[in-house]
């Protein structure tokens, strides 16, 4: 039965995300196009960082310098080099970027715990903001435009319908992956690390090396949602990486559910349904957003998505 | 004489004023049941904390089987065989019981850096999971949460991921600590078993278990091991009996 409920909401996501295109264009309203390749993108982003905090209990209030990092690959190098335009060369760049950065920050950060890994990050975050806010030559603080998207052979990337479809795929593919990891060797180590680090230690994983890996992807996937941004927005800016969009991507975390495999997609979406319709009421959304947020921390730890997972 | 399978060489720790361990020399051999006993405050948890490579000695040196490891992180003792359980219960809450031994089975059976395959498609790790549960006499909570089970299980929980772990030496911080008389009884027994299988260090309170199962004992006092013997000369030994058994006999 619940096997049956659950490959129920998955069938239903799945087809409502395949035929959003043409849903958005019955009801003349295309702009959800565009709206729903953001969702997914910041769906990514949390997604990656709930690698972090509801897989291995690393609690980052800095994940945004990958977005950000992911995304300045792009820029830059449209600046740079505008003759990569493919996204097949650029795209991997972004992640690879994302992910050298990763293990400086990472092996540093690592080495600190609770409160202070939350501290460190952020700091390291903010650091790399101030860095591209005075990097005038690519916009400063203005930020920067790009002429077009990236390209991608046999596909019309230009087109909005076209873009979230290759959004799309990326995303389930690396929700796949993500749910691979949950459930193999490298998951259930990094679930016990969150459970009792000591105890991992003392039955011979070097857990460092654990946490440190997952950081890296982690980082990784958020770059490559920061380039992916990039790409959506034709614009990136040094806001990307500030403190504000960490905080975010954490919100849809423990919004979505911490820890579980939808949870970055849950969380992403609700958030950004609810702006998008509290804004048309009041500019002061955020205060209905923070009664849901305690509301979801005291009645429903496990989030949104926690909701449709089976009964433990 | 057999082997020395651990060796501390002057061991020394301390804190400001307070020496807490005070060059403390001693040789585990192979095979061997050796208890370390001392009175409350006489640095067992200081010195425990040196050989599970929790604390840095600030003197001395310790070696297994014919290595140095003073520096050496926990993990990396445990990867040679240097296992331990906790005198505070120090478990994987959030798993089941099973879970906790496959995840100790899987440190020892090859890379944990394997992202693809499911654990649960591994039934080799489950396998000697359940066999190390059975000889633990865990076997019929298999399936439960940590969480839902009494202190006596969870203190045979705790013997059976350090055995899962293929040690050589196993270090038994208190396993006795807070149990009944009757589950006292059974983890005795189970000790006794081990013994012969596995060198054992045996830090415990409970003397009448000390002086069953133990072959040598070491006491420590104030830092510093005052004697070490077999049970018998231990019992016969004047410095220990005013230090220690007499106050345990006046308590």
């Amino acid at each position: 039965m619940n096997h049956l409920r659950r490959h129920g909401w998955l069938l239903a996501t799945l087809a409502v995300a395949l035929s959003l295109p043409q849903l958005a264009a019955l009801c003349g309203q295309d702009f959800y196009v565009s709206f729903a390749s953001r969702l997914l993108i910041w769906a990514l982003l949390a997604s990656s960082l709930n690698l972090l905090v509801g897989m291995g209990g690393m609690v980052s209030l800095g994940h945004a310098a990958y977005f950000g990092a992911g995304a300045y690959v792009v820029g830059i190098l449209s600046v740079e080099a505008p003759g990569w335009s493919s996204a097949l060369l650029v795209w991997p760049l972004a992640v690879a970027l994302s992910a050298l950065l990763a293990v400086v920050i990472g092996a540093v950060c690592l080495r600190t715990r609770g409160v202070y890994f939350i501290m460190i990050t952020l700091a390291f975050a903010q650091m790399l903001f101030y860095i591209f806010t005075s990097l005038t030559p690519y916009g400063g603080d203005d930020g920067l435009s790009l002429a077009k998207r990236l390209t991608l052979p046999g596909l019309a990337m230009a087109g909005d319908a076209t873009f979230y479809y290759v959004v799309l795929a990326i995303f389930a593919a690396c929700l796949t992956a993500l749910g691979r990891l949950q459930a193999s060797r490298f998951g259930r180590v990094l679930a016990g690390i969150k459970d009792n680090e000591e105890r991992m230690e003392s039955l011979g994983y070097a857990t460092f090396r654990f946490k440190l890996v997952a950081y890296i992807i982690a980082g990784a996937l958020a770059g490559l949602a920061g380039a992916l941004m990039a790409n959506q927005n034709a614009f990136v800016s040094p806001n990307m990486m500030s403190w504000n969009e960490s905080g975010i991507a954490l919100v849809m975390v423990i919004l979505g559910g911490l820890g579980s495999l939808w949870g970055g997609l849950a969380g992403a979406a609700a958030f950004l349904v609810l702006e998008e319709v509290l804004t048309g009421f009041t500019t002061h959304w955020q205060i209905v957003l923070g009664l849901i947020l305690l509301a979801v921390v005291f009645f429903a730890p496990r989030g949104i998505a926690g909701l449709f997972a089976k009964q433990p | 004489m057999s082997e020395i399978l651990l060796e501390t060489r002057a061991l020394r720790k301390r804190y400001g004023g307070l020496v807490a361990t005070d060059s403390v020399s001693l040789a585990v051999h192979r095979g061997e049941c050796h208890a370390l006993i001392g009175p409350n405050g006489a640095g067992k948890s200081t010195l425990i904390a040196q050989l599970a490579g929790a604390l840095v000695p600030d003197a001395g040196s310790i070696h297994f089987a014919g290595q140095n490891i003073t520096g050496f992180s926990a993990h990396r003792r445990a990867a040679l065989g240097f296992a331990r359980s906790f005198q505070i219960t120090s478990l994987l809450p959030n798993f089941t019981v099973l879970e906790n031994l496959a995840l100790a089975v899987q440190s020892v059976s090859g890379s944990s850096f394997r992202f693809w395959r499911a654990v649960n498609d591994e039934t080799e790790l489950f396998e000697r999971a359940r066999e190390i549960l059975r000889s633990v006499g865990l076997e019929d909570v298999a399936t439960r949460p940590v969480g839902s089970l009494g202190h006596g299980e969870h203190r045979q929980l705790e013997l059976a991921l350090a055995l899962a772990t293929r040690p050589q030496l196993l270090l038994l911080d208190e396993p006795m600590a807070g149990i009944g008389p009757e589950e006292s009884e059974r983890m005795v027994a189970l000790i006794a078993g081990l013994k012969g299988r596995y060198t054992l260090l045996l830090v415990e309170h409970d003397m009448d278990a000390v002086f069953r199962l133990a072959d040598r004992v070491s006491v420590l006092l104030a830092g510093r091991v005052i004697a070490t013997g077999t049970a018998a000369e231990i019992r016969a030994n004047g410095e220990v009996r005013r230090a220690y058994l007499g106050e345990e006999e006046n308590a």
